[in-house]
Parts: structure tokens; C-alpha cells; sequence
């Protein structure tokens, strides 16, 4: 079992968790991810590792309730437990001194963008961020991604906060004017690191991105999470999560997550009705 | 005449093989309840006096694992059944899981010396009775351990060769704890092997037996990521390892439209089933789609226990699609048997050549030649090829793909000085032994892809290996005048 010490809600669906998991706490790089698993019944999910401290043995996961366990995991408190973690699984982001990098990150995937972000600081790299999000509520970890970046630019669809507009509006802005960017790390909705790709290949600059996709072990056994890059069958959990953004098929991928889209649905709707009715009974 | 068995041989020899009970295949063909119930106490009893209790007993020779045969069907005889399993557990810790899944009539019943003229002893139904005796009853006692020690063993990985080597290592008295990368043990007998052939509540109790002898278990502990083989000797003080990860990683044919929706590899539908429990869906929060029309390409075990499970899923047709003949597929002939009477259509001398999607990305059918066989290949079975011209659409919605698997190579990458072949296995002599000191490795992950008794040699022969090992190495330590 792994103890939830610390809940904080970043955004009206976005949770911040910290949860004790000592052995994966010592060995997270950015990039890692672990699986998660919440009770006997439950799917296994991949969640991104925001974040670690071996000291006190605990990992960071920042997640957004979007489906049936995401939504029970975010109705979870400090004192809670979950099941099963296990990680920190994938291949770490490769640092290295590019000179200038763009992170760009779009929604939650701004959680999963930070720790690789502050690593390229650390490495000495000049880093320049884009958050974009939906609405100003939606944008996570300002502070943290201005703490660690030569520039923060914030972009909102609606224009509530920041910029109005995409993060590939102002990232096309920055490659036009700021000279010597070598690289781009963009993570978050699979349109988004798609348009990212498309705008950054004319301009040559090597791009990064980190799939999202279905998985059951996370370990590269069953082949769920398979991609094609280059023309060649790879699979995420091992050989990504992180894949050259010019290479991946996108489309294709798009097409792949959607396999129970209304399975997913006909879960989540279940779990709804149970809250429903645990409720009833309670008042009862 | 023995004293355990009044018959004399020709008498025995008129009794004719006894047959085990059966769930009907109509109705099991939708359930995941298990197919066999192996043999009652009156058919255990009958088919024990066919046992001709040879003088050399070929049939131990015929076990990987060295059962004494003969032995524990005296036991049998005598009425003394829980002795007799105990006596199978000498050389064989899960026999509960070997009664079920083990191929003896390749094995023990092949070499049965009335398996010449007449049937063999059937032994692995009489195994599973009596562990199942031994279940139902409540009669298990761990054995006791004689002699403690100090050195601490490592097994990465719970499948069969796991799971063996540590109950021998146990009850040799070392300190012995199993890392397993998923959330429950078991390996290949967990994610692989569907509940209607193996029960996972026996994996559970066979499991709780080696916990019973003292092992500690890690789940959720992936070896080469949570911690390395290194860490394990310099940070956790470990004086040996087993390695047993199995070959889990899956192989695809490598023909157009494998990405298509609907397409999944033979270990992602069968883990979704056994150990996610996707049958159960929305129960369980794991999903499995299931076409009205699915294609299980192999022949092997791992195929046929996909395509029957595509069947109780509730597929109306379930076609297996297999390269080569009858007489080549490498599944067992009982599990043939078995999908033949669920109603499992068999497309032999039949290769696929593409799958074809639909607007929304789906498996609509796919695209088989026939094929026929030519001369013999490496392998020494006859090369199958393509009939020009024979190529026809199968309408299909979901399709499986069992053509074998690798082993995982997370290990292997993270390891430095573990030789490993082509192919992706770690290289070992014949003690199970790596090319690095105090590293052993065993099952599918030094044999690409075998069988479960197989894995349990390793691993047993591993247990010996290390003892012998970790004896020479305290044995050095000794100051030169002892």
C-alpha cells in the first residue's frame, strides 16, 4: 500500500499528490513514469512522475480527473492509500546543453513538462516556457515553471489569462526571434504535440514530445502502448515515453486511443452512479 | 503383485485408461469456469492399478523435475494421499498447478511402457487429485526447515522458475525474497494462462505455500528500474540471484494494419483478461473488445488459450489461423481437442498477409493465402509456402496475435557483463549459471519461450547451482587451516 501524506488542488480538476514510495522516490529521472493502480477491481493507469524527494521518500504525481479512476483518485485525501505503485518505469529525458530550449507545455502536461524543464536549467540551458491551458483556471504551476525559466509565457484559448491563443503561436513567435534554439520539449494533448511538430519542422529544430497511450503493464509486455516512429513499430512504455515529435505517426495514435472511448465511458458512468448511491445511503 | 497393489500386470493391463470429468462443452464455451475436474476418488483409485510399478521406471526419467512416480502411485494405492503428495512435493513444490498444465503426454506418459501397446498411466490427472485432496481437505503442512542460514538469495521474478527456486532455496534454509514487477505473483501463470485451465485461487494457495516457508515477496518491484541486479548485491547484500523475468515481450508478424484498433498482441488480451480480470468488465475498470468475428493467429498453447477465450467473451466465431499443418502446432493435444469441441474453427495451411481497416481505424477482416508444405526446415518440420493466388478476405472485428514471445530486456540493459544471445536470452551453461559470478538465470528467459514444468527444472536446478555456490563461497572464507 502506498499512503497519500499531501493533497493540494492546483486547478478545479487538477490534483497535486504526494504519496509515499521510497524505493521509486531514490531512482526517478525526469521523464519516469509509474503505474498506479488504485484497488482490486481497478484498471492500471500510466501517471507521469512530476516530481520526488528521496529524502523523505515520497513522489509527486499532478493528475487530472478526466476518467473513471483519475476521478477516484482525485477524490482521494492525505491518509488515503492506493493500492499499487510501481516504478519509475520508461526511458528518462535525455539532458543535455542545447543552449536555448522551448518547453512547451499544454494543460496538465505542464506537470509532466516541469521536472524536465528544471533538469535542462540545471544543465545550463538558456529556458524559455510556454504554458497554454484552456482557461485561466486551468493553468498549473505558474509559479513553479517562472522559478526555473529564462522566460515564462503564458497563452489561454480564451484569452482569460496571459496571451490569447495557442502555445504554437507564441512558439512560433520565439522561433523567429529568438536565435539558436536547439531544442523543443512539448508535452500535452496529442493536437497540440502534433501542431507543435508541424510548426517546428520547416524551422529544423529538434523537437521532443511524450505520448500518451493506451498501456496495461507498463513494462513492455503486452503491446497495448505500440507507435510508429519512423515507419517502425515502438513501444512507449519502454522505448518512449519521450519520441523525436517529427517522426511520430500522430494520426494514427489519435486513432488508437480512441479504441473505449465509450467502454471508458460506460466505467465512468458506473462509478458515478455508485458515488450517487453510496451518497443516498449515507443520508439515509 | 505388490503389497500396495493386489492385481497381477496382465490384470492390470485389462483395466482401460480412465477418462477425467468434464464441464460440457456447450456451456463452457461461455463460462471461465475451469474445463477438467480431473478425476474423482473412484477413478483416482482404478486408474492407480493400471501403474505397473516398474523396475526402471522410464516415466521419472520422462519428468523434467524427477518426480518418483511410481512412488507416489503406491501411495495412491494404499489410500494414503496426502503421503503421495507430499511425496511429489520432494521433487515438485506446485503440483496443483503441474497436474493441470503440464504436457505429460509428451513427457512422464509418453515413455509410460504401456503407452507402447495400450494407453499410458494417466499421471498427471492422479497428481492433481491428490493436491486437490490435500486442498480441499486442509491437510497441508509447510515443511519443516532443518538448518537456518545467514546468506540472502534474490529471485527476480514469480513465474514457475521463480517460484521453485525459492521454495527449494527456503527449505535448504536460506533467506529468500521474489521481486515481482507486477501487482500480483504467479508470472505466466497469472497473466497467461486463462482461469478455465488454471484456477487462479490455486495460483493463490500455491503461492501462500512458499510464503509459508518463509519467502518475502516484493510486488510492484520492477528489476532493472526500482532497483538494479547491482544494488540488489551492493546496497541490499544479496549473495546470489535467480533471474526468472520469462519471456514476456510480445512479437508482432510484422504485416500491414498491426496498429489498426481491434489488434492486440496475444499477452495484452490475455493479461487484460486473467489479470486485470476484463471479463468481469464493468465490474473490473479494465475493458477488453471483443469482435462478433476474431482471429487468433499461432498454434501454440498461448493461441489456443486466446482463442477459447475469445470464444467465452462471446465471440460467434472464433477462427484460430495457423501456417502449417495439424501435425506441426506446438499446442498440447488436449487444448486442441478442447477448442475443437467449444467450437474453435481451425484454419490450418492458412497465413495472414494483411489486415484491413475500416473509415474509423477498426479491423474489418483480414487477408490470409493458403499455404503448403515444402521440405523440412531448421527446425525439422516442413517449411510452409505460399499457394500463388490462393488469397482470400476473412471478415474479422478483432484479431489476436499469438506467434511467440521474447524475453524483456530491461535487465538485460541495465546489467553490465550478462551475455545474452540474439535473440534476446540470457546465455547460460547447463547449472543455469551466467556469465557473471553468482548470477543465475532460468525458465523462458534463458529458453525464449518453453514450458511451464521446463521452468520449473530451472529452477530447480538453479537452487542447487546456488547452494552449491554460496557453500564454496563460505567454504573460501574458512581460515586455510580448518
Amino acid at each position: 500500500m502506498f499512503r497519500i501524506v499531501r493533497t493540494d488542488v492546483l486547478a478545479p480538476t487538477v490534483t497535486r499528490f504526494e504519496i509515499e514510495a521510497p524505493f521509486i522516490a531514490r531512482k526517478r529521472k525526469a521523464g519516469n513514469f509509474v503505474m498506479v493502480r488504485l484497488d482490486n477491481q481497478g484498471e492500471r493507469i500510466p501517471l507521469t512522475l512530476a516530481d520526488s524527494n528521496p529524502a523523505s521518500g515520497t513522489i509527486t504525481l499532478i493528475v487530472q480527473a478526466v476518467g473513471k479512476t483519475t476521478k477516484q483518485l482525485c477524490a482521494m485525501k492525505a491518509g488515503d492509500s492506493i493500492l499499487d505503485v510501481v516504478g519509475p518505469l520508461g526511458t528518462p529525458t535525455p539532458i543535455a546543453m542545447h543552449g536555448t530550449v522551448v518547453c512547451v507545455g499544454g494543460g496538465v502536461g505542464t506537470a509532466e513538462l516541469y521536472p524536465i524543464a528544471r533538469a535542462l536549467k540545471e544543465a545550463g540551458n538558456t529556458v524559455l516556457s510556454i504554458v497554454g491551458a484552456r482557461s485561466h483556471d486551468l493553468v498549473i504551476l505558474e509559479p513553479e515553471m517562472k522559478a526555473i525559466s529564462d522566460a515564462l509565457y503564458v497563452t489561454t484559448d480564451d484569452g482569460s489569462y496571459g496571451k490569447k491563443g495557442f502555445v504554437t503561436d507564441q512558439l512560433k513567435d520565439l522561433l523567429d526571434t529568438v536565435p539558436g534554439i536547439g531544442a523543443v520539449f512539448a508535452i500535452g494533448p496529442l493536437p497540440m504535440m502534433k501542431a507543435v511538430s508541424t510548426l517546428t519542422r520547416p524551422y529544423n529544430v529538434h523537437t521532443l514530445v511524450s505520448l500518451n497511450t493506451i498501456m496495461v503493464d507498463g513494462t513492455g509486455m503486452c503491446g497495448g502502448c505500440r507507435v510508429t516512429i519512423n515507419g517502425a513499430m515502438k513501444f512507449a512504455c519502454v522505448d518512449g515515453p519521450e519520441f523525436d515529435g517529427h517522426s511520430v505517426d500522430f494520426d494514427e495514435l489519435m486513432m488508437r486511443n480512441r479504441t473505449y472511448a465509450d467502454l471508458e465511458r460506460v466505467s465512468d458512468q458506473k462509478h458515478a452512479c455508485r458515488l450517487a448511491g453510496t451518497t443516498q445511503e449515507s443520508l439515509r | 503383485m505388490t503389497a500396495s497393489n493386489p492385481l497381477k500386470p496382465s490384470e492390470r493391463m485389462k483395466i482401460p485408461r480412465q477418462e477425467p470429468l468434464e464441464q460440457d462443452p456447450q456451456e463452457r464455451s461461455t463460462n471461465f469456469l475451469e474445463v477438467s475436474f480431473g478425476f474423482d476418488m473412484d477413478r483416482t483409485l482404478v486408474e492407480a492399478q493400471r501403474c505397473l510399478d516398474c523396475k526402471t521406471p522410464y516415466c521419472i526419467d520422462g519428468c523434467p523435475v524427477g518426480i518418483d512416480i511410481p512412488g507416489f502411485i503406491r501411495l495412491v494405492l494404499e489410500k494414503d494421499y496426502v503421503g503421495a503428495v507430499r511425496k511429489i512435493r520432494e521433487a515438485n513444490y506446485l503440483p496443483a498447478i503441474c497436474g493441470r498444465v503440464c504436457p505429460q503426454e509428451t513427457q512422464c506418459e509418453e515413455v509410460c511402457v504401456l503407452a507402447k501397446k495400450l494407453t499410458p498411466v494417466a499421471i498427471g490427472k492422479l497428481e492433481r487429485f491428490v493436491a486437490d485432496y490435500e486442498m480441499r481437505e486442509k491437510l497441508f503442512e509447510a515443511p519443516v526447515i532443518k538448518e537456518h542460514r545467514d546468506e540472502k538469495v534474490a529471485i527476480v521474478g514469480s513465474g514457475p522458475a521463480g517460484l521453485t527456486c525459492a521454495a527449494e532455496l527456503a527449505q535448504k534454509g536460506y533467506r529468500v525474497t521474489i521481486f515481482e514487477a507486477l501487482h500480483a505473483t504467479g508470472g505466466v501463470l497469472r497473466y497467461g494462462i486463462p482461469e478455465f485451465r488454471l484456477p487462479k485461487e490455486i495460483l493463490d494457495l500455491e503461492t501462500e505455500r512458499i510464503k509459508a516457508l518463509g519467502v518475502e515477496i516484493y510486488t510492484n518491484f520492477v528489476i532493472g528500474r526500482t532497483a538494479t541486479i547491482d544494488e540488489l548485491f551492493d546496497e541490499w547484500g544479496f549473495s546470489a540471484i535467480f533471474l526468472a523475468t520469462g519471456a514476456g515481450t510480445p512479437t508482432f508478424m510484422g504485416i500491414p494494419g498491426e496498429n489498426l484498433s481491434g489488434v492486440y498482441s496475444a499477452n495484452e488480451f490475455l493479461t487484460r483478461v486473467n489479470l486485470m480480470g476484463a471479463y468481469r468488465f464493468p465490474d473490473t475498470d479494465t475493458p477488453i473488445r471483443i469482435g462478433k468475428e476474431v482471429a487468433v493467429i499461432g498454434g501454440g498453447n498461448t493461441a489456443m488459450d486466446a482463442v477459447r477465450t475469445a470464444k467465452r467473451l462471446g465471440a460467434e466465431k472464433a477462427y484460430l489461423i495457423y501456417r502449417r499443418s495439424r501435425q506441426e502446432m506446438p499446442a498440447r493435444q488436449e487444448e486442441i481437442h478442447h477448442a475443437e469441441q467449444e467450437g474453435i474453427q481451425l484454419l490450418l495451411l492458412t497465413n495472414p498477409t494483411r489486415i484491413i481497416g475500416d473509415a474509423h481505424n477498426w479491423v474489418s477482416a483480414i487477408e490470409c493465402q493458403r499455404m503448403e508444405l515444402g521440405e523440412p526446415d531448421e527446425s525439422g518440420r516442413r517449411k510452409p509456402v505460399p499457394v500463388k493466388g490462393s488469397e482470400f478476405v476473412l471478415e474479422v472485428q478483432t484479431i489476436v496475435e499469438a506467434i511467440g514471445q521474447k524475453p524483456n530486456p530491461i535487465i538485460q540493459s541495465t546489467t553490465p557483463g550478462l551475455t545474452t544471445s540474439k535473440r534476446g536470452t540470457v546465455v547460460t551453461d547447463e547449472m543455469q549459471k551466467t556469465s557473471r559470478p553468482g548470477i543465475f538465470a532460468g525458465g523462458d528467459l534463458a529458453r525464449g519461450g518453453a514450458t511451464v514444468i521446463l521452468a520449473m527444472r530451472d529452477g530447480k536446478q538453479a537452487s542447487v547451482a546456488i547452494h552449491t555456490y554460496l557453500a564454496d563461497k563460505r567454504a573460501a572464507q574458512l581460515p586455510s587451516h580448518l
